[in-house]
């Protein structure tokens, strides 16, 4: 009886420990490989091009972006994602990084909106100059504090929409976005989940984007990300630039104002 | 008229309350909604319809009063539909590969799922299960051993198959999908996935 019992305590801390090994080394190696191409993140490549792209006269009025005022002024662009979204009293709306610059686009090249948004993202042999632009933009506010406050009232409105959106639940496996990042320490899979509502959360999310996502061999934008959660929510896909999805974004910056932005990012 | 009077009462109290704990609501609906493309499916447009269930989760951010927790409970409670033959428990093999599919249901036009692709549970997102099965998640409870811990009772089959079926009929606003409320899973796949969690063959009681 003894030597059964001892076997079977054995057996179940073998067994515990076996998994726990597996899993430590799973999650190391994910670290390593996440270390190793941190050193040469591929979005830098990308950043460049967007920097040329952001100087080149384009466009049916062959002008450059040069001017385009992302919330800073025209043309300045050191620290202005870390403040977006923003209220723009020129076009009476809370903006964000990618329909501000679709404006600017539009205002200042001449492109139409089909135009500008055609190839919102990337796809394996068809580039994305929005994708090539907000990672430039984004590195601009490399070190800057991600400080969206949301006092306009209508930045104030829109964050409390995102909040709504937030914990909005629907679809056919009941999915919010705070039911996988609502909690603490946890994941889904091996994938570490943030709490979004927290600042460390929200911030450690927000700071990163845009970012070269290794599983897609891409860069994604923050719209890409949001779209995607709800593309994974089951739900149908928000439009480009929708306003559900600023509001979750001023939402979000608001939660994470405080942290230090670091772009671009590299993840899974 | 004492009826009409009760339901006139019951109304404002509604209203009221709606008014009261939620006035951006009426707002957020309304650009939520707009943000989608106007030529979606109307399918796809379903599923961002609420049921009472999800627009009381909502509301009370997963955290309901007790009154209105108890409410969805016994609502939910009474959802629960079961297979034709009454058999409970089906087969743990199948109830393996459903635990471990996270595929199935994607929609949209940029990465939409193939027609007919199979849609299982999931389990492993949020639970651990089978000792071999490393990539599991921690958002719900481990289920490792689950009847070697809680026997295989009637009371623990059917409390399993429940569970599965509608979450919210034992905890309102649970992270946990209601699988079979929404046909995500038919009853025969829940018996197989309640299978996986109470046989004693199976690698979440016997590894």
């Amino acid at each position: 009886m003894r030597t059964r019992l001892h076997a079977l305590v054995a057996t179940v801390a073998l067994g515990i420990g076996g998994t726990a090994v597996a899993q430590g080394s799973t999650m190391d190696e994910i670290a390593k490989y996440r270390e190793m191409l941190a050193d040469g993140n591929p979005a830098e490549l990308l950043e460049m091009k967007g920097e040329a792209l952001w100087k080149k006269p384009r466009g049916p009025r062959s002008a450059s972006l040069e001017q385009c005022d992302m919330g800073l002024g025209p043309g300045k662009l050191e620290g202005a994602y870390a403040q977006l979204p923003r209220y723009f009293a020129d076009t009476k709306k809370v903006m964000d990084a990618e329909s501000r610059l679709v404006h600017c686009m539009m205002t200042l090249q001449g492109f139409s909106e089909t135009e500008a948004t055609k190839n919102w993202f990337s796809k394996p042999g068809q580039d994305s100059d929005i994708e090539a632009l907000i990672t430039y933009i984004g590195g601009q506010s490399n070190g800057a504090k991600i400080n969206v406050p949301a006092r306009h009232p209508e930045e104030a409105r829109m964050a409390k929409v995102g909040e709504y959106i937030f914990y909005r639940r629907s679809g056919p496996q009941d999915f919010s976005c705070a039911i996988c990042h609502g909690q603490e320490g946890k994941r889904i899979r091996l994938q570490d989940l943030g709490k979004l509502t927290s600042q460390a959360g929200a911030g450690a999310a927000m700071s990163t984007w845009p970012s070269y996502r290794v599983s897609q061999g891409a860069v994604w934008t923050m719209q890409r990300r949001l779209i995607d959660c709800m593309r994974q929510a089951r739900w149908p896909e928000p439009s480009y630039l929708a306003d559900s999805i600023i509001a979750l974004e001023v939402f979000l910056q608001k939660t994470a104002s405080g942290t230090v932005m670091q772009t671009p990012g590299i993840k899974r | 008229m004492k009826t009409h009077l009760l339901a006139a009462t019951l109304a404002l109290a509604t209203v009221s309350a709606h008014a009261a704990g939620n006035d951006i609501a009426t707002p957020a609906e309304q650009i939520f909604r707009s943000g989608f493309r106007s030529d979606n499916p109307k399918y796809w447009m379903t599923r961002v319809e609420q049921d009472e269930a999800m627009r009381l989760c909502s509301q009370y951010k997963d955290n309901p009063p007790a009154k209105v927790r108890q409410k969805i409970e016994l609502t939910q409670k009474a959802s629960i539909r079961y297979p034709v033959d009454g058999k409970l428990i089906g087969d743990w093999k199948e109830g393996e590969k459903l635990a471990a599919v996270g595929t199935g249901g994607h929609i949209g036009f940029i990465q939409p799922d193939p027609p007919g692709r199979l849609r299982g549970g999931n389990c492993y997102a949020c639970h651990q299960l089978a000792a071999k099965e490393v990539a599991y998640g921690t958002i719900g409870p481990s289920l490792r051993h689950f009847s070697k811990l809680r026997g295989t009772g009637d009371d623990v089959v059917q409390y399993a198959y429940d569970k599965i079926y509608n979450s919210n009929a034992f905890n309102a606003c649970t992270n946990m999908p209601r699988f079979g409320l929404h046909n995500w899973l038919t009853p025969e796949q829940i018996t197989h996935i309640v299978a996986f969690l109470v046989d004693p063959e199976s690698p979440v009681n016997k590894d």
